[in-house]
């Protein structure tokens, strides 16, 4: 009872929808968490198969941005992608048995982790070739500007990406005309196992994006609250404006390049540097931050990971049951008919 | 009917499915302003404005994702490449991305759109410029493959890959496009799947598509005179393609051959071959031959490239030798 007494004292100044948002960006983050640390697991059971890309430790980048998009806006991203449909609010049991491969997933079970979709909210495709995603959000943008809506798109993508040709194609092309889209690199410092500085000649990627005759900028992106702030002015700047935007995202993942990478810690980075990363790991950063303001108790957040956890037991659990696509699924969709 | 040009009937086409539906819209280098380097688009940047013609920077890979990222969010992208030589550079969009998203997505996600322009040797453009590329799209599920030989085909069958819901390739031979034909006025589309027997005969099939059906078309012109009749059936689509009328046909004559400007080693000819073989090969008299493009880099000289695509003699010869 004393912590409620003290959170009332010192957030008497923060609206009940602030509260309830801060509350959901907690929530949203670690529900990823959780559901990725299950995918880590059930890869190494064979339930999931073929390359599993996981979003730990840069939980924050996608739910302090997506949080700040109007229901019709349209987000598209690379492979390492689970991150970016829960975060949008799909069904993490549709997610989890898309990861299986069950009929009941995301996808039928056709596309797997590095190929989601979830249309219904507006998640318009995680894709599997490093850079492409970029010049496809870039058309997603053509099409809110050829109808004349006020969508905008969100494009996600790794430091990899900065130095396949398609970017420069689709950068010139979204500042010639003008495109609402958000270009973000996820910097977390290596493509793979190469480091920024044996891939980018440039590694302040802001400045290497610069040119397009559209604003960049570097962020911070393991703090979700840095991140909502600038989500929040870039994105109506890019609805106000009708222009692009590229932003450099600073953030690092705590584990492997992909479920299957052996060579994570040790071989392209020392277990001191994920360590002194790990201090600054999203989530309890964001706890402290409720916790110091009065604005959640820790039993609260106790309940939320327990609640978080139910959630991604129950997608387990629906994905362990679901069954596997029927043998003519294998022809469907080749063609609309 | 009126009588109009290759890509006086591809323009129609255009214009027609424009003025039919708003989401449609062009793209492409230099098809605006310029009007198209073979002036297919010609007058329609006139006509309809920056908002439904875009010239492209030189981007191939970039403009084509972004007509696959229009068509996902539901527009309906013609893109024009300048010629398919040039469309190389983007065959990881085609292929990866194009051809896929429906079934990656699980039906949730579809691609309506066109990719059209010429493709095919003839001008003298050499090794970079001539080449055929429907069998590398043809070899990818989820595309549609379309090539037409007549403007009234172009124009019928581009009206339908407009309104497709999938990707469609649309092939369009540079040799074809002064050729004349009668085209029908307003709605005039044709189903994908249906191919046209564009010659009747008995004595031998000859199966081809896009430029071998006017070559074809000579040929049977002076086999007749020795009194050979032969039957042309024009495939008209490649994906999906209508291997009924080609059996039927090899029912009635017994005979076949292959006839077009690719390459002969594992081109489309080959498929043809096969699909006979495994579905009527009681049928056969006489082995199944190819008249196809010589397996070379295609040379400048003017008097080389002639040898290095099919000529009206060499499937004069093909017919003789298999009767």
């Amino acid at each position: 009872m004393s912590t409620r007494t003290n959170r009332t004292k010192k957030t008497a100044h923060i609206p009940d929808a602030e509260r309830a948002e801060l509350i959901e960006l907690y929530r949203q983050m670690l529900l990823i968490r959780r559901f990725e640390e299950h995918c880590d697991k059930a890869y190494r059971q064979d339930k999931i198969g073929g390359y599993l890309h996981l979003y730990i430790g840069e939980e924050a980048l996608a739910v302090g941005f997506i949080s700040q998009l109007n229901p019709d806006d349209r987000v598209l991203g690379h492979y390492r992608d689970h991150g970016y449909v829960l975060a949008l609010g799909s069904d993490p049991k549709a997610v989890m048995a898309e990861l299986y491969g069950k009929v009941t997933g995301l996808c039928r079970g056709k596309g797997g982790s590095m190929h989601l979709y979830d249309k219904e909210k507006n998640f318009l495709g995680g894709y599997a070739i490093v850079g492409d995603v970029i010049g496809i959000a870039t058309g997603v943008a053509f099409a809110a500007k050829y109808e004349g809506s006020d969508r905008i798109v969100l494009c996600f993508f790794g430091d990899g990406a900065m130095n396949a040709g398609l970017l420069h194609e689709s950068l010139n092309m979204a500042g010639l005309w003008k495109l609402p889209v958000i270009y973000i690199v996820e910097n977390n410092k290596y493509a793979m196992g190469t480091p920024v500085e044996l891939h980018s000649a440039v590694t302040n990627l802001a400045k290497r994006a610069s040119v397009y005759g559209f604003p960049s900028e570097t962020i911070d992106a393991m703090d979700v609250l840095e991140v909502r702030k600038h989500a929040r002015r870039i994105i109506d700047h890019v609805r106000t404006h009708k222009e692009p935007y590229f932003v450099e995202a600073i953030t690092y993942r705590f584990v492997g390049h992909g479920a299957a990478d052996i060579t994570d810690p040790g071989s392209y980075r020392t277990r001191e540097e994920v360590e002194e990363w790990r201090k600054r790991d999203p989530i309890p950063t964001l706890a402290k931050y409720l916790l110091e303001n009065g604005i959640a108790t820790q039993d609260e957040l106790d309940a939320i990971d327990r609640e978080v956890r139910a959630v991604v037991e129950e997608a387990a659990r629906f994905a362990d049951e679901s069954p596997d696509p029927p043998l003519d699924e294998l022809w469907e969709h080749v063609f609309v008919d | 009917m009126a009588v109009k040009t290759f890509r006086e009937a591809i323009r129609e086409a255009l214009i027609e499915e424009m003025d039919r539906d708003e989401r449609v819209f062009l793209m492409g280098e230099d098809i605006g302003r310029y009007q198209g380097t073979f002036r297919v688009t010609e007058g329609l940047f006139q006509k309809y404005g920056p908002h439904r013609v875009w010239d492209t920077p030189i981007s191939e890979p970039g403009f084509i994702a972004i007509a696959i990222g229009a068509a996902i969010d539901g527009l309906r992208p013609v893109v024009e490449v300048m010629t398919w030589s040039f469309a190389f550079l983007a065959m990881d969009q085609i292929v990866n991305h194009a051809a896929k998203i429906l079934y990656k997505s699980g039906g949730a996600c579809r691609v309506p759109m066109v990719i059209r322009g010429p493709a095919g040797p003839g001008k003298q453009l050499a090794s970079q410029h001539s080449h055929s590329i429907e069998l590398w799209l043809a070899h990818t599920p989820g595309l549609k493959v379309v090539i037409p030989s007549t403007p009234a085909d172009a124009k019928g069958l581009l009206k339908t890959a407009i309104r497709d819901e999938n990707p469609v390739m649309f092939i369009e031979h540079p040799q074809l496009y002064l050729t004349k034909g009668e085209v029908p006025e307003g709605e005039y589309t044709l189903p994908f799947g249906v191919a046209d027997v564009k010659r009747e005969g008995r004595d031998a099939t000859i199966i081809t598509y896009s430029r071998g059906v006017l070559l074809a078309q000579q040929a049977a012109e002076r086999l007749k005179e020795e009194g050979i009749e032969v039957e042309i059936i024009d495939l008209r689509t490649l994906v999906p393609c209508d291997w009924e009328t080609v059996f039927r046909s090899i029912r009635k004559t017994h005979r076949a051959i292959a006839v077009h400007d690719d390459w002969r080693y594992a081109g489309f000819g080959a498929e043809i071959v096969a699909q006979i073989q495994e579905h009527a090969f009681d049928y056969l008299d006489a082995p199944i031959l190819r008249v196809a493009g010589a397996d070379v880099p295609m040379p400048y000289n003017k008097h080389l490239e002639r040898h290095a695509v099919p000529q009206v003699e060499d499937i004069v010869a093909a017919v003789k030798q298999v009767l």
